[in-house]
């Protein structure tokens, strides 16, 4: 049955990808920056989501070191698309490292480079960190994320420590970002349809039953966290490019939470879930900051409250988990099938395409 | 260095060390019983100390009132975090009970920015804790003296609860085999709670304590020594009350003793209890104590 | 040359010892029952010839190969597959995932071959899909092969969970009291199954049960173990009047 409808499912992917394509040209032209600014952080945080729900939604493995990729993808890529000058101005104190000084890339060099060196640094933290259960895996992750916070702050000629980096070539064109959020999850999904992506979440349903099937539990363990930490370097340097100024503490935990918060949220093995729900988080985050600073309703007015957002997003984590744990799509991706199957059959639902989630995939 | 230096230095670290270890053993204590690292339980520092503060300076509370008061206040909050956040998904799977105990804890570090502002308050010393006591070239405070002693009759408390009562043996009984202990009539819900309420405690104790130590208090004061103490308890074996003890012990000493003999590396005094934390997952996860919990197939 | 040895293997856990001295030889296509009453050791010794255990004492040899110190899923590439006495089916996936999910462990392609789904991956793919196809055809299993396989009724779980384990391609197949929770008719299925799988599928079967119908209808040969030690070896014949077993586990009545 969800077969004869490929041709179908193909034509409205082609629609949907064009429809956001105007969408994003529609946007670039009518909103202003600060609205623009919004939305592209919102693709940044469904490449992070993307990243994150690879280890912990589809693996099961529970990583709370994102934000320390993050940092290295976002200072890599800094470092290497910076002319030397902006970076000369940087490295008051203490000048930068011999290489680096004289090294100018394209961007379109520097993005990829800050997600591989991510990965690699995944790779290193992989081997002891991965042989650890749960809880000691999460608190152990969140270790090597404090401690590459710390070398950052400390490594004055090569980071520019706590000073931080100011003069990142800044982009803000919406079709960079999206773009690579598209792509982003276009190979995320390949990777989760695939055999490979089933290894994972057969660990992650039950670790002991895929090693007795023959799955290498440490070779996918460390696949799932170096693909995490290859999106999170991407993520990491967008963001520089983004704000164009990064220091160590823009990095904590803090930022691990936000991007766990999504991906709870939206589902912790949806891939849909996570698009969905970063873009609802970016936009809220926003647009709670009304809520931290002073209101004018005119007649009145509310005084600010700092803090007041945070309260209200872990409060809104915290509903979730208790009474919503499978976020906004649980497990289950969005799927032609189930519109084409409304229209169809008009009132009668009949049967979702695949009676469970992605029952074949593509791969 | 001198020796009265040395003193200075390790009367620090043995004060810090007895923080660690009280703060600790709450942790190790949830973790026996429920397998949760708690992320919250370094947020009540925070609880006890602002608790303590607002008893003194609003109310005009003397201390021996306040601070007990303030004990009081921390335990039940542990307890009510306990029934609202972690009882109702205790059979859910461990990763979402972790994303709920990480919720607590940002929800009550960011209330308190709300409610008391980021901004860090002086907190109160009593005369009778900051004596400064001399002793040939340094100066040490009463409170050094005071914060071991009470942790030893805490702890010497803690023991006898733990081993010659009825409930006691209830939560040891719970930390080893949770489904058979409810087979056999423990109230599980009775028991966690309890445990709650004395892991809160210790960490009220100790909260006052720190401030005391370290006069400024502030919304997110909880976060880092409750990282440390967590490291702790599994540095020395978590599940393990004389293991969170001995960890507790072993940190807070070795970190003084950082400082002491390698100033210049100060900066990286936080992070050294993140790499401890590895060598031990690394090399002997079981830590100090090491009991070895083998999953059955 | 058999197909499994194993030579006075022992397990012992801390100072209890789960089993001791067990010596077993498997030959080829053989279907062997191993009993003994609950706690006896019989799945620690599965999980030792598994790998998920490793022995405290004595060598496992699998088809010339020492497995002794391997892990899981080595030895599962050598031809071992098992099926577990909890059924342990992958709860997120449908049958047909479960059954695929096991023949990944056969793949070459690379897992960026996988994402840019190239030739060698797709071909690949494409003929393990239709291997599944095929087995699931074979254990009568493709009315459900887009069910969640937690949905299905208990009977076809064991079903599928064994299916799983033949999607590896063993030569050795272990089974963890497969006729648990079953009614009599459908323990009689599952032995006629059992037969079948080890006629088309040319593997050896190693079969630990407590249903004695099954045990002693489909096992050629049977070894008993009570408290970690081997109390008798032999026909399901020779067993069921053997002294020792009787007293130990079966009972008085043991034509159960």
């Amino acid at each position: 049955m969800a077969e004869n409808n490929s041709n179908l499912k193909f034509f409205l992917t082609v629609g949907a990808l064009l429809l956001a394509g105007a969408a994003v040209f529609t946007a670039q032209n009518i909103f202003d920056d600060y609205k623009i600014r919004i939305l592209n952080l919102a693709a940044v945080y469904v490449i992070l989501g993307l990243g994150l729900n690879v280890i912990n939604g589809f693996t099961g493995l529970f990583s709370l070191g994102h934000a320390g990729f993050m940092m290295i993808g976002a200072y890599t890529a800094a470092l290497l698309s910076m002319p030397p000058a902006a970076k000369a101005m940087n490295f008051y104190m203490k000048p930068l490292i011999a290489p680096l000084t004289d090294v100018h890339l394209p961007i379109g060099l520097a993005l990829p480079a800050a997600g591989l060196v991510a990965a690699f640094f995944g790779l290193l933290i992989a081997a002891p960190v991965l042989r650890l259960k749960g809880d000691y895996l999460a608190i152990a992750s969140l270790g090597f994320a404090e401690i590459m916070r710390v070398l950052f702050t400390m490594a004055q000629s090569i980071t520019n420590g706590a000073l931080g980096l100011k003069g990142i070539p800044s982009i803000n064109s919406m079709y960079f970002y999206w773009t690579t959020a598209l792509v982003t999850l276009i190979l995320v999904k390949q990777l989760v349809n695939s055999s490979y992506g089933r290894a994972l979440k057969a660990i992650r349903d039950d670790e002991i039953a895929a090693e007795a099937m023959g799955i290498n539990l440490f070779y996918h363990k460390v696949l799932s966290f170096s693909t995490g930490a290859f999106f999170a370097g991407i993520g990491g340097a967008l963001l520089g490019f983004l704000v164009t100024t990064i220091d160590p503490n823009m990095f904590t935990f803090l930022q691990t939470f936000n991007i766990l918060m999504i991906i709870v949220l939206g589902g912790l093995g949806s891939l849909t879930g996570t698009v969905i729900s970063a873009i609802i988080v970016a936009v809220m985050m926003e647009v709670l900051r009304i809520v931290d600073a002073p209101i004018n309703l005119g007649f009145i007015s509310l005084p600010g409250v700092a803090g007041m957002r945070m309260v209200i997003f872990s409060l809104l984590l915290l509903l979730v988990i208790l009474f919503y744990q499978h976020g906004i799509m649980g497990t289950r991706e969005f799927n032609w099938n189930w519109i084409i199957n409304k229209i169809k059959h008009n009132g009668d639902i009949g049967k979702k395409g695949g009676k469970s989630h992605g029952a074949v995939g593509n791969g | 260095m001198t020796f009265d230096i040395f003193l200075q230095h390790l009367s620090n670290g043995i004060s810090l060390g007895s923080l660690y270890a009280l703060i600790a053993i709450g942790y190790t204590m949830v973790y026996g019983i429920l397998r949760l690292i708690n992320f919250a339980h370094g947020d009540l520092i925070m609880v006890a100390a602002y608790s303590a503060f607002y008893g003194v300076i609003l109310f005009r509370m003397p201390w021996w009132l306040a601070f007990p008061l303030a004990i009081i206040i921390t335990t039940l909050t542990g307890v009510t975090i306990e029934k609202v956040a972690y009882k109702p998904i205790r059979s859910s799977p461990r990763i979402s009970i972790l994303i709920s105990a990480i919720a607590v804890s940002f929800f009550l570090e960011n209330l308190a920015i709300v409610v008391f502002s980021g901004r860090p308050k002086a907190f109160p010393q009593p005369e009778i804790f900051s004596k400064m006591i001399e002793f040939g070239e340094v100066y040490i405070m009463s409170l050094s003296f005071f914060i071991p002693v009470v942790t030893i009759v805490v702890l010497a408390a803690l023991n006898y609860l733990v081993n010659k009562t009825t409930t006691g043996i209830a939560m040891r009984a719970v930390a080893r085999d949770y489904e058979t202990s409810s087979l056999m009539g423990v109230e599980i819900n009775r028991i966690v709670s309890y445990t709650f309420a004395l892991g809160s405690a210790l960490a009220a104790v100790g909260g006052i304590m720190w401030s005391m130590k370290f006069p400024q208090i502030q919304p997110l004061m909880g976060i880092f020594p409750g990282l440390k103490c967590f490291i702790a308890a599994v540095v020395g074996g978590i599940g393990s009350i004389t293991g969170a003890t001995i960890g507790g012990f072993f940190l807070g000493i070795m970190e003084i003793m950082l400082v002491a003999f390698l100033p210049e590396l100060t900066g990286y005094r936080d992070a050294f209890a993140f790499v401890l934390l590895i060598l031990i997952l690394i090399f002997r996860p079981t830590g100090i104590i090491g009991e070895k919990l083998t999953e059955k197939v | 040359m058999a197909l499994l040895e194993t030579d006075k293997i022992a397990m012992r856990f801390g100072g209890l010892v789960a089993v001791s001295n067990f010596t077993l030889a498997l030959e080829d296509k053989e279907i062997v029952g191993l009993i003994g009453p609950n706690g006896a050791g019989k799945t620690t010794i599965f999980n030792m010839i598994t790998g998920v255990y490793t022995p405290s004492e004595g060598q496992i040899l699998f088809c010339n190969v020492d497995i002794t110190n391997k892990k899981p899923d080595y030895i599962t590439k050598l031809g071992i597959a098992r099926t577990f006495q909890n059924i342990r089916l992958f709860s997120s996936m449908s049958v047909f995932e479960n059954i695929l999910v096991a023949k990944h462990t056969r793949l070459h392609a690379s897992p960026l071959s996988a994402v840019l789904n190239l030739p060698k991956y797709s071909s690949e793919m494409k003929k393990y899909k239709a291997e599944c196809l095929e087995l699931l055809e074979a254990v009568g299993l493709s009315d459900l092969t887009y069910e969640k396989a937690t949905a299905l009724p208990y009977g076809k779980q064991r079903r599928l969970e064994i299916a799983r384990a033949l999607a590896t391609n063993p030569k050795l197949l272990l089974l963890d009291e497969p006729a648990a929770g079953m009614n009599p008719n459908e323990a009689h299925d599952l032995m006629n199954f059992i037969r079948q799988v080890r006629d088309n599928f040319n593997v050896t079967i190693l079969l630990i049960e407590h249903h004695m119908k099954v045990v002693m209808g489909i096992c050629e040969h049977i070894v008993v173990v009570d408290h970690g030690v081997t109390i008798a070896r032999g026909t399901p014949a020779e067993i069921q009047t053997d002294k020792r077993v009787i007293e130990a586990y079966l009972g008085v009545d043991a034509h159960a």
